[in-house]
């Protein structure tokens, strides 16, 4: 097959589902969709440390929330179907059904693992299955590619797509795809209200998930953690923690300084809809709140770059930090959260 | 962030591309810029891969040593733990634990190493003959 959906323009994003929903929903005709908006609009911006598990031999943190949720979530808000398909072991359904569907001349969202994904750096490759790339066209047997977190397109033989939409192991993908159907216009009303459901979902989030260890009270769970892994875990360990840590909130995709930033940018986008100068304030709250978790960052490396050399006040530095984080957050929110529109 | 503050740092990455970030411009606006890498974030993924290899290699050892089976080893060196490798074999962690044992691996049949060795992107026989 050869063929190029025309009309379709990449768009690089900081992280890949916010990238293929702003080029997804753009390819269908609603320009004004930015990555801080799909990130704003689908309540991207969420914390949860999982006591017990471990991931890579590491703590369980994530700074997200449910991969597909920002697609399904933003585009909800704005009137915008979706379709998802998965496929459970069949390699070929799925094969015929993308197929078809560049046929159709529709650019398709493909969840994939990165193991197995040639142009990642080997470095790189771990089994992480959430990863999120556009087929936008096929020549001959190759697939072109627009991975978000790229410069550039790409391409990926059919047999490299098989075996990344069929990764094994946690959040499997099984094929799935998605894309946006019978996307109309959508006026300026409709976009507020998408921002403000936004806004409220994320300060609903991050303030009032029952338990300990979810939003800024996971923040504060982990910087009490932190206090305890040098005496648990034993210094080595401890500090492969924090890298963990550091590996986890600032890698490409994931972000926890990253996501403070893109949520202050989808604020003072949020202030050309609704000009509300709180929402500038709260943006500046949150450009603060990103530049200390990069500081926690440097922090923590500080500390696992020595490896053995550290001392328990390294990890007083960084749990004290991260609580300076969570405040700084649990006043945002409870600003948006009171804030009326 | 302020976007001259963005680092440019070496990463394994920037073979691949530069990465996308938000960062603010003079006027105190949101922008984008590109960054090349950050030592910071270098310095974590060097320190897990050199956990890695340490771990392949102390994997390694166990199966020479007649402790494990290259199960173990192979999972090890792709990167894999329990859910990732029940995932890919369709096997209980609780069989793989004992496929891990070289006694219960020497009985393992053809069939069932096979499908080990697919997850593993390897041959039967590379398995089965476990060289280090």
């Amino acid at each position: 097959m050869n063929k190029e959906i025309s009309g379709f323009k990449h768009i690089q994003a900081a992280h890949c589902e916010n990238g293929a929903t702003t080029s997804l929903l753009r390819y269908h005709g609603l320009d004004f969709m930015t990555e801080p908006l799909a990130f704003g609009m689908g309540s991207g911006i969420f914390y949860i440390h999982i006591p017990i598990l471990s991931i890579n031999n590491g703590p369980a943190i994530s700074y997200r929330s449910m991969p597909g949720w920002i697609f399904s979530r933003t585009c909800k808000s704005l009137g915008v179907k979706v379709v998802r398909k998965k496929f459970g072991n069949n390699e070929k359904a799925a094969h015929d059904f993308l197929d078809q569907k560049i046929q159709d001349g529709v650019p398709v969202g493909c969840q994939v693992g990165v193991f197995n994904l040639p142009y990642f750096p080997p470095e790189y490759r771990f089994h992480f299955n959430a990863h999120n790339l556009i087929v936008y066209g096929k020549q001959g047997n190759d697939y072109l590619v627009s991975d978000p977190v790229m410069e550039t397109v790409t391409t990926l033989s059919e047999e490299d797509m098989i075996k990344v939409r069929f990764a094994k192991g946690p959040l499997a993908p099984k094929g799935h795809v998605y894309f946006p159907e019978n996307v109309h216009k959508v006026d300026n009303e409709t976009i507020k209200k998408g921002i403000i459901k936004g806004i409220k979902r994320s300060a609903r989030d991050m303030l009032h998930v029952p338990g300990n260890i979810a939003g800024v009270d996971g923040i504060k769970y982990t910087s009490k953690q932190i206090r305890k892994w040098r005496d648990k875990l034993g210094s080595r360990k401890a500090g492969l923690y924090l890298g963990q840590i550091v590996r986890m909130q600032e890698e490409i995709g994931t972000g926890g300084g990253g996501f403070r930033f893109l949520f202050a940018a989808f604020l003072e986008q949020a202030y050309g809809y609704i000009p509300n100068e709180q929402l500038l304030a709260v943006s500046e709250d949150f450009t603060k709140a990103g530049d200390l978790w990069r500081e926690s960052a440097v922090q923590m490396g500080r500390i696992y770059k020595g490896r053995i050399n550290n001392e328990q006040k390294d990890f007083e530095v960084c749990a004290d930090l991260l609580l300076q984080i969570a405040d700084i957050e649990k006043q945002g929110f409870l600003k948006l959260k009171k804030m009326q529109f | 962030m302020k976007k001259e503050e963005l680092p440019q740092d070496d990463s394994a990455l920037k073979v691949m591309t530069r990465e996308l970030c938000y960062v603010k411009d003079n006027d105190g606006k949101y922008t984008t810029g590109l960054s090349t890498g950050w030592d910071v974030k270098k310095q974590a993924l060097d320190n897990a891969w050199e956990e890695i290899n340490e771990r392949v290699e102390e994997a390694r050892k166990a199966v020479t040593n007649g402790e494990k089976s290259p199960i173990y080893y192979f999972m090890e060196l792709r990167l894999m733990d329990m859910p990732v490798l029940s995932g890919y074999t369709g096997f209980w962690s609780f069989n793989i634990k004992r496929h891990m044992k070289p006694d219960v691996f020497k009985g393992l049949s053809d069939k069932k190493l096979a499908i080990y060795a697919k997850a593993f992107d390897i041959s039967v026989d590379e398995l089965k003959n476990f060289k280090g």
